[in-house]
């Protein structure tokens, strides 16, 4: 089993890094039909045609091959008489040589690379239970370009979240390689708004009536492909909330990239 | 319409080239990033900067070849600018873009589609490499350019920035 898992973690990171998500094709697809912009229209059209490339020669679609986070489900019927994290760890070893990766983890303070993109606590993993026998890894590389730009608020419960959201976009999003996936936390602690965040990319596209209004209002603001202009600015939003204390708002949003990398492999 | 540049790149084409332009760039390149550019700036550039485009990239590289190599975020080298634009950098590539008054009578911001490293692999050939002890994606790397791009001039020599704009445009849309 534990072979398994360590095969199944390199597949899913391969997938991640070459591929992008049927559906986050179709949304760039649907961006560069109705961009008006020509320097934006340009840009789109280039993002799918390396997301085509990518694929075909099997190479990561951005050389920044992110930091490794992962979710994994275990199923409550499950015995498992090994390691997890080692054995994920261990296939992001395997991966980083095989697919290649690019090696991007270091020490904090050092700044020295561990060549393997393992380290101190990473790759990132959080674990949930799920009803049955099945374990399911699901692999998502974190740029650092977008990642970079997240934000959490602490902010007084008499201002206006969104406002929060639409500032930071405004003033950030250039840097995280526009159009956007934004997670959103709202709620919570100071660490599970950020959790929230996280876990919101995992659960993108959002539909309901807030994240779509939300959506509408950003890519309002003109900031376009790379923040060169252009009326996509997001392609999609997801928040999740969590109750707070009555004296706080907690908001946190993480950006992602036009290039939500993220791929699941289940072992039985 | 596309304009088609090739290095060294001279002041006269420079001033030749406007904010929202797309170009192809072809010739040789240097890449640098955060490690690179601090020797870079301490006078130790192992090349002549003179005419450069100098590619803010950390490439995924394997066996001598470029597999992946898009832009990373200019902001972090923007402390850089000024000193490496005076050795005589005539084009800066990037995404996100730097302050655009150190480019002004001098140089321009060239815009790479972030994210597109695949399709900028295959525009790439590795020459040499140097610094290669600061690691693979803070190496300074010599690349063969074959038409790299499609680039955006987001800043012209001529104190226009695209990122400022459309930054200003947005706040100003928020505040409305």
């Amino acid at each position: 089993m534990r072979s398994e898992v360590v095969r199944a973690t390199v597949r899913a990171l391969k997938q991640a890094e070459t591929s992008l998500p049927g559906w986050v094709v179709e949304l760039i697809e649907g961006a560069l039909h109705s961009e008006g912009s020509p320097v934006a229209r340009s840009q789109l059209q280039f993002m799918l045609e390396n997301a085509r490339l990518a694929e075909e020669e099997s190479i990561p679609l951005c050389q920044d091959t992110g930091l490794l986070v992962f979710y994994v489900e275990v199923g409550r019927d499950l015995q498992l008489d090994f390691d997890l994290k080692d054995a994920i760890a261990e296939g992001v070893r395997d991966a980083t040589e095989e697919i290649p990766l690019r090696p991007n983890a270091v020490d904090p303070l050092t700044r020295q690379n561990s060549g393997d993109n393992t380290g101190l606590e990473i790759p990132e993993i959080f674990l949930e239970r799920i009803d049955g026998h099945s374990l399911r890894i699901t692999a998502f590389p974190k740029g650092a370009g977008s990642e970079n730009m997240s934000l959490l608020g602490m902010l007084n419960p008499a201002e206006d979240p969104w406002e929060f959201v639409l500032e930071a976009v405004a003033a950030r999003a250039a840097n995280a390689c526009p159009p956007l996936f934004l997670g959103i936390g709202v709620g919570g602690t100071f660490d599970l708004a950020a959790r929230l965040a996280k876990l919101a990319l995992l659960r993108l596209p959002g539909s309901s009536p807030l994240e779509l209004e939300l959506l509408g209002r950003i890519n309002s603001l003109g900031i376009g492909p790379m923040g060169l202009g252009g009326e996509t600015t997001a392609l999609g939003l997801k928040v999740e909330r969590a109750f707070c204390h009555t004296a706080s708002l907690p908001v946190a949003v993480n950006f992602q990239c036009w290039a939500h990398r993220c791929a699941s492999e289940v072992v039985r | 319409m596309s304009l088609e540049l090739e290095t060294p790149l001279s002041l006269e084409k420079i001033r030749g080239l406007e904010a929202g332009d797309k170009v192809y760039l072809s010739g040789t390149i240097y890449t640098a990033r955060d490690k690179a550019h601090l020797l870079l700036c301490a006078g130790r550039s192992p090349v002549s900067l003179e005419g450069a485009a100098l590619y803010h990239c950390g490439p995924l590289m394997k066996g001598g070849r470029v597999l992946s190599a898009g832009p990373t975020t200019s902001g972090r080298m923007a402390r850089y600018t000024e000193k490496v634009l005076s050795f005589g950098v005539r084009a800066i590539i990037g995404k996100g873009g730097l302050p655009a008054e150190p480019f002004a009578g001098r140089a321009v911001y060239l815009a790479y589609p972030g994210g597109c490293g695949a399709a900028a692999g295959r525009q790439l050939k590795l020459i040499r490499g140097y610094f290669e002890e600061l690691g693979m994606a803070e190496a300074l790397w010599e690349l063969q350019a074959e038409r790299l791009g499609p680039m955006t001039v987001a800043i012209d020599s001529y104190g226009k920035d695209l990122y400022r704009d459309v930054r200003a445009s947005a706040l100003r849309r928020l505040k409305s």
